[in-house]
């Protein structure tokens, strides 16, 4: 969020002198863990995981790098998850170009709400995304192919390039592993990129940005599409995991779930978002099979995050000791 | 007949419309004057809207309280709730960006929802009508309660604006909005100012929740389901203004009610396509003075 609301304390020199490569063994161990997690863990819910820690890294593409909050995002979620089941069922379409599908029609969404809502800031910017959010979840309730509440049901999951089948379970998950990887290399070379740069200056000072010139609007916008056609990326790709596209990934909820997910893993971390998703995911399971509803669960975490811990768990390990030697810094 | 709808028809729709209106109104209405004050969103606005329908079915159910005391003991009640929020949490949030105060309440709403559908469930609970009969206006009947919901939200409505524009607490208040820090320096205290705002508004939403208690089932849901629109509604109107508030409300309502007769397909969107327009055409919202 911007700049005002709470600086971390920033002190470089404390920084351990193999602190780079400390930090590329994590991220290798993390890709080993999870090249060797299906043999551990029930496929589904790891693909599950990695489908919303995708999602939950794009929607902190514009909140954590741009510090504008959406309050809309499960529009371009369910709405991917919605094409692509719709061109790989009814057309059938190969998955692959089903999955594209879904990312440029999301992005084609995002173009559309960001062009309106970017003409207001701040807290009326979230009210807009929700609203109209809320239209798509409608038109959604009431146009043909979605079959309204009966969601598009039995998708086939198809063959890869006309060549793997995604029908097995384990080729599925290396395919949404390699999907996951690639949509974080797409985040992560953005982020760093002159355009990054640029969004974390508005993120900042507006006005400044402004003031050099910066077409500030088209900035904007052209985040809002990134972060949604990488949403649509992680929603279509969820569709063929679960071979169904249903309201729940459009309705308003999911919106607020993504920005838990990014909010208790930490705003404007590349990790934040991933590991929020992963707690987020691991607590709905975990309390799937019990009586008590996930709703009040998740309203109470959020009440404690914003109140207690407003950094997220991997932006309060950054702002650590330990955090600050191996030379981590969120960007918040 | 007018454009081929029966008159009937016509104006039962234009009534639900002018009702769903008055509740959008006194919505609106609570939410810009918390915004006003302490820049917050409340997304629990909602919440305290369904609370406030609940409270007044459990007092009749559990109590044996009827509908008129609930009235006023329900948003006694809520505002009393909404206190002690703002005092021991949301007042902790306003040094910080306005974005936190929304996720917050967005938060609280999640939990009193969620608590209440784990007790009650999702579906409706019907309360009884607390005035039978309706009166022929000649070109329809008027059931009273509508009547009177339309006449009660018309009259807090302008007396909160009066109250706000003609009374000492409302020139403290305005003058809090203008600028805190130097009206705590004239000696008026406005932590408590502040929480008197949330009270009073999660008042005025629980107050909204009586009146619609007969009017739509009661459940845990109805409030999520109207505080989007009333998002939509209060950017339309521009949240500088109070008056403009109320009258986008009642005149939002409307459309949406006229839509149902001509273009029923559209009338769940009307009010989000009107918003959409407003935006492109006029950013700052119809009222609005902010850029």
């Amino acid at each position: 969020m911007s700049g005002k609301s709470e600086p971390i304390p920033v002190e470089f020199g404390a920084v351990h002198p193999q602190a780079r490569r400390i930090q590329l063994a994590i991220i290798a161990i993390c890709l080993i863990g999870l090249l060797l997690a299906p043999h551990f863990f029930y496929p589904i819910f790891l693909m599950k995981l990695l489908c919303f820690a995708l999602f939950a890294s794009a929607f902190n593409l514009l909140l954590g790098y741009t510090g504008l909050l959406s309050f809309g995002h499960a529009c371009f979620f369910g709405g991917a998850a919605y094409f692509t089941a719709h061109s790989v069922k009814v057309w059938g379409w190969p998955p692959e170009a089903g999955i594209l599908l879904g990312v440029a029609g999301a992005a084609g969404l995002g173009l559309i709400m960001g062009a309106i809502a970017i003409r207001r800031q701040g807290i009326y910017f979230a009210m807009i995304t929700l609203a109209l959010a809320q239209m798509f979840f409608f038109f959604c309730l009431q146009a043909g192919f979605t079959h309204g509440e009966d969601g598009i049901q039995s998708v086939p999951r198809g063959r890869l390039f006309g060549l793997i089948n995604l029908q097995d379970t384990t080729n599925m998950y290396y395919f949404v592993l390699a999907v996951f990887i690639i949509g974080l290399l797409i985040i992560w070379r953005f982020v760093n990129s002159p355009f990054g740069m640029i969004l974390k200056s508005i993120r900042e000072n507006e006005q400044r940005a402004i003031s050099l010139g910066y077409s500030v609007s088209r900035y904007k916008l052209g985040a809002f599409v990134m972060s949604a056609a990488l949403s649509g990326l992680a929603g279509g790709t969820k569709a063929l995991v679960f071979q169904f596209a249903t309201l729940t990934d459009v309705a308003w909820q999911m919106s607020g779930e993504v920005i838990l997910m990014t909010l208790l893993g930490g705003i404007g971390t590349l990790a934040g978002p991933i590991f929020g998703a992963g707690l987020v995911v691991t607590l709905q399971n975990y309390l799937a099979t019990s009586e008590f509803p996930v709703t009040i669960i998740t309203g109470v975490v959020f009440m404690l995050c914003v109140l207690l811990f407003r950094r997220g768990v991997i932006g309060e390990f950054f702002a650590s000791k330990l955090g600050k030697k191996l030379g981590f810094r969120a960007e918040s | 007949m007018i454009f081929g709808i029966p008159l009937q028809a016509l104006m039962g729709q234009i009534l639900i419309g002018l009702i769903n209106g008055s509740f959008y109104a006194l919505l609106s209405l609570g939410l810009a004057i918390i915004f006003g004050l302490l820049r917050v969103i409340n997304f629990a606005h909602g919440a305290q809207y369904m609370l406030g329908a609940f409270v007044t079915l459990l007092l009749l159910n559990k109590l044996g309280v009827n509908y008129w005391f609930a009235l006023i003991l329900a948003p006694l009640i809520v505002g009393a709730f909404g206190a002690l929020i703002e005092r021991t949490m949301l007042s902790r949030l306003y040094k910080l960006d306005h974005l936190y105060g929304l996720l917050f309440t967005f938060g609280l709403a999640l939990t009193i929802e969620g608590t209440f559908r784990y007790y009650y469930g999702a579906s409706g609970m019907p309360y009884p009508q607390p005035i039978q009969g309706a009166v022929n206006l000649g070109f329809m009947f008027l059931p009273i309660y509508r009547g009177w919901v339309v006449l009660a939200s018309l009259v807090v409505c302008i007396g909160v604006w009066l109250m706000i524009e003609k009374t000492k607490l409302g020139a403290y208040l305005r003058a809090a909005t203008e600028n805190p820090t130097l009206v705590q320096s004239f000696g008026v205290n406005v932590p408590l100012l502040l929480t008197l705002t949330y009270a009073l508004g999660a008042g005025l939403a629980a107050f909204t929740g009586v009146l619609a208690a007969p009017i739509y089932q009661v459940s845990p849901l109805m409030g999520s389901q109207i505080i989007i629109v009333v998002f939509a509604v209060v950017v339309v109107g521009g949240m500088g203004s109070i008056l403009g508030a109320i009258v986008t409300g009642y005149m939002l309502g409307i459309v949406e009610g006229l839509t149902k007769v001509f273009y029923p397909e559209a009338s769940n969107i009307v009010i989000f396509v009107i918003m959409a327009i407003v935006l492109i055409l006029r950013p700052a919202g119809l009222f609005g003075k902010d850029a």
